[in-house]
């Protein structure tokens, strides 16, 4: 390899072209495998990567590099890298920068940009990605000279994932991947004079928290992404027992406390679990840890948790006081932040509060469908809580798309471990999963990886089947198939008088499909073949595609509509258990 | 109410956009922007105007931050300043009202940068109600053409004090962004 003697420490500055400088960088960010897909203004880079230990995932599609990239960092909490040509190829990627964007995922993007001299002359495949890709990136650099590379790739690095990790696109100009120029990578530090990733609170703002801690009667912690994010899962667990406060989740932050712990509430927000939500309208303090209070779990603000004090602890200062106005905010590292708590938490007897929830728990229509008897009719409930039983065991990780199997899998699947659900909250990417599997399953490859999709979303980005077959990746896909853009149907249901305008589907047949492709197929429409196929696809040496086809006009219970209050929950209705026998 | 921040960013292409796009994106909406070189070569300065409200103020400076390439900013609204805007000014000024013209200009400590037989140019130099207060009684001799640049803004008394340009590695401690006198 040319660039071996780079790495020893006898020599540091060496003569490389900018696109060996660029794989160069890349290994010694720690980077062993990249997403990308080649086309003429990269292909100086692309030429370069035979002399680079770096292992080139080929995708069809560069928006799958993107979430690729992104599902290898959210199952590893290190920087995913997409590699990607100017124009088309660079614009492909901005729905999975901005998906990395809004879910703090801290991804890479290079992309290969025409000659500097032709910046501006609107050559062909030229696009200014870096003008396009400004408000949907954590920050972006254009490279117009081979000397700059070394350096933007380590900032790039840096500012994806330091702080409030995010997306970081590089592009560089054909020209400065080819000129050669001197290599040194101790000089190229990066230099960011105005970038503050690392704040604390001040000691008096402990305090305050503290003393709200101790004197509420009915605390609940909101968890988020940032748990997770952080590192945070023991601290928050010892705070949570320390303290006795019960804990809620966001969507993002499911995994970040166990789904099994006493303290655990469940799921909070538009299909939150009914006692979640009522117990945050209810509490006289709430403490968000890591979450942004998105609109999706708060409900109308004016009425939400209207009664409670409010401590955020959050590492982004422009979230304090955005959608909630907080009483006590603790900007810093979460993890960094609880240290500091912990030692003064004192432990206080909140039985009286725990009790009343429970009591509230007694409600559980939700869970209603996964106890039916089996009359012969397929609910997506039934194959996730199933997926669930046969999968807890293990190491599994849970990628879903955007949707109501997306809810389904968020209230049926327990999830006990941190990374253990990859699933696009933020943005509600549809085609998310497919791609985002297979980079949790580059980085994690000895994780069980599943796939929950849509019907609809799989058919944005099933092209990438190729891709598992290609790097024979053992990846499981459910589809949850019920013919209809479900979650869009189920508005059209409540808030346009079933007027079911572009949501049914003419499918084909996905298990042919994916025979076509290569990867052993089923199509499941019995409850009794659902376990059945779960264990054939985990025992099979390969990847296995399941085609669940399951009850067409299913609903996403319980549900707070866009801008109701939290506590007002549309419940399901107790006809739907008599319809699953009736029909 | 109007809120006036000084704003130091790095003299990098792009920043400009960046500090214009963040306004845009978050839809606040900038009364007036000014930017221009520092006594460091590798610092832009800006003053920009915004209507916001307490909280909102709170949050655009925030956002400013999360910029990488923004250093300082320092929301100067509440605080003793000099706060000037220059103006130049095309007025229509025939034989007779010429004279009157000027005594307004000189009034106002205005100077006139260009005479020609119809119209006079002033320049002037101030606070914005300063210059507000000029175009209305220019106004009836009939104003052809008006430009203004945009607040500049300076603290009176102590100066703000950039850090020296650091790394990650070291950070920048807190020292470093506060105001020295």
């Amino acid at each position: 390899m040319s660039d071996k003697s780079a790495t020893s420490k006898s020599v540091t500055v060496k003569s490389m072209s900018g696109a060996s400088i660029l794989w160069e960088c890349l290994e010694r960010e720690g980077v062993t495998s990249v997403f990308g897909y080649p086309g003429g203004a990269i292909l100086p880079a692309y030429d370069a990567l035979k002399g680079s230990k770096i292992h080139h995932i080929l995708v069809r599609h560069e928006q799958g590099a993107t979430h690729m990239a992104d599902g290898y960092a959210r199952a590893s909490g290190q920087v995913g890298v997409a590699v990607a040509t100017s124009g088309p190829g660079a614009t492909n990627m901005v729905t999975g920068i901005a998906t990395a964007m809004l879910d703090s995922s801290p991804i890479v993007c290079i992309t290969g940009q025409v000659g500097s001299k032709l910046i501006g002359s609107d050559a062909f495949q030229e696009t200014d990605i870096t003008g396009v890709t400004l408000p949907i990136t954590k920050h972006n650099y254009l490279v117009t000279h081979a000397s700059e590379v070394a350096r933007t790739i380590r900032e790039a690095f840096y500012v994806a994932r330091s702080g409030r990790p995010g997306p970081v696109l590089v592009d560089i100009t054909k020209d400065a991947q080819q000129t050669i120029c001197e290599f040194d990578w101790e000089a190229a530090k990066p230099q960011l004079p105005g970038y503050r990733p690392d704040l604390s609170p001040e000691p008096k703002e402990y305090e305050q928290a503290l003393e709200l801690i101790h004197n509420s009667k009915r605390p609940v912690i909101l968890a988020g992404h940032g748990i997770i994010i952080s590192g945070a899962m023991n601290e928050v667990r010892e705070f949570a027992e320390r303290a006795g406060i019960p804990v809620a989740l966001t969507l993002l932050g499911l995994g970040a406390f166990p789904a099994s712990h006493p303290l655990n509430l469940g799921m909070m927000g538009m299909h939150g679990e009914a006692w979640v939500n009522h117990t945050i309208q209810e509490a006289d303090l709430l403490l968000a840890f890591g979450m942004r209070f998105d609109d999706r779990v708060t409900g109308n603000l004016k009425t939400y948790a209207s009664n409670a004090k409010k401590i955020h602890i959050e590492i982004d200062p422009a979230e304090i006081n955005k959608n909630v106005k907080v009483d006590v905010p603790l900007v810093g590292d979460l993890r960094e932040v609880l240290h500091e708590l912990l030692p003064h938490v004192e432990s206080i007897d909140r039985s009286e509060w725990l009790d009343s929830i429970d009591k509230l728990k007694g409600d559980a229509a939700v869970r209603d469908i996964q106890n039916l008897p089996d009359s012969g009719h397929l609910y997506a409930a039934h194959v996730i809580n199933d997926l669930w039983r046969e999968t807890r065991a293990g190491d599994a990780i849970v990628v879903t798309d955007v949707g109501q199997h997306q809810m389904w899998e968020a209230q049926y699947y327990k999830h006990e471990k941190a990374r253990s659900l990859i699933t696009s909250g933020g943005l509600g990417t549809m085609g998310f999963a497919l791609p985002a599997a297979i980079g949790a399953k580059v980085a994690r490859p000895e994780a069980e990886v599943w796939v929950v999709v849509g019907d609809g979303g799989f058919q944005m980005t099933l092209c990438e089947l190729a891709t598992i077959v290609q790097e024979k990746l053992k990846v499981n896909i459910a589809i949850i198939n019920n013919g209809f853009l479900g979650m869009v149907r189920q508005w059209q249901e409540f808030f346009y008088e079933r007027n079911y305008a572009a949501t049914p589907l003419l499918n084909p047949d996905f298990a042919k499909l994916g025979e076509a492709y290569g990867i052993r197929s089923m199509t499941v429409t019995e409850r009794s073949q659902v376990v059945p196929a779960v264990r054939t696809a985990r025992e099979h040496d390969g990847p296995v595609l399941l085609n669940f086809r399951v009850e067409q006009e299913d609903t996403v219970y319980p549900m707070v509509a866009a801008g109701a209050s939290l506590h007002e929950m549309i419940r399901r209705p107790s006809k739907i258990v008599e319809t699953a026998e009736d029909e | 109410m109007l809120n006036t921040y000084v704003v130091y960013v790095e003299n990098k292409p792009g920043v400009l956009t960046r500090v214009a796009s963040l306004f845009r994106r978050r839809a606040f909406n900038i009364d007036s922007l000014t930017v221009g070189r520092t006594e460091k070569p590798e610092v832009s300065r800006m003053t920009i105007t915004v209507d916001a409200d307490h909280d909102q103020a709170r949050r655009i400076e925030a956002n400013l931050y999360k910029l990488v390439n923004v250093l300082l900013v320092e929301n100067i609204t509440h605080q003793p300043a000099i706060v000037r805007d220059l103006a130049m000014i095309k007025v229509a000024a025939t034989h007779e009202a010429r004279s009157h013209v000027l005594e307004l200009a000189s009034v106002f400590r205005a100077r006139v940068v260009d005479v020609a037989p119809d119209s006079l140019t002033i320049e002037i130099t101030g606070a914005e109600d300063k210059i507000d207060g000029l175009l209305e009684v220019l106004r009836p001799y009939g104003v052809l053409e008006m430009v203004r640049t945009g607040i500049v803004a300076m603290r009176r008394g102590k100066s703000s004090t950039l850090g020296s340009t650091t790394g990650p590695d070291e950070g920048v401690p807190e020292e470093d962004v506060s105001h020295s006198v």
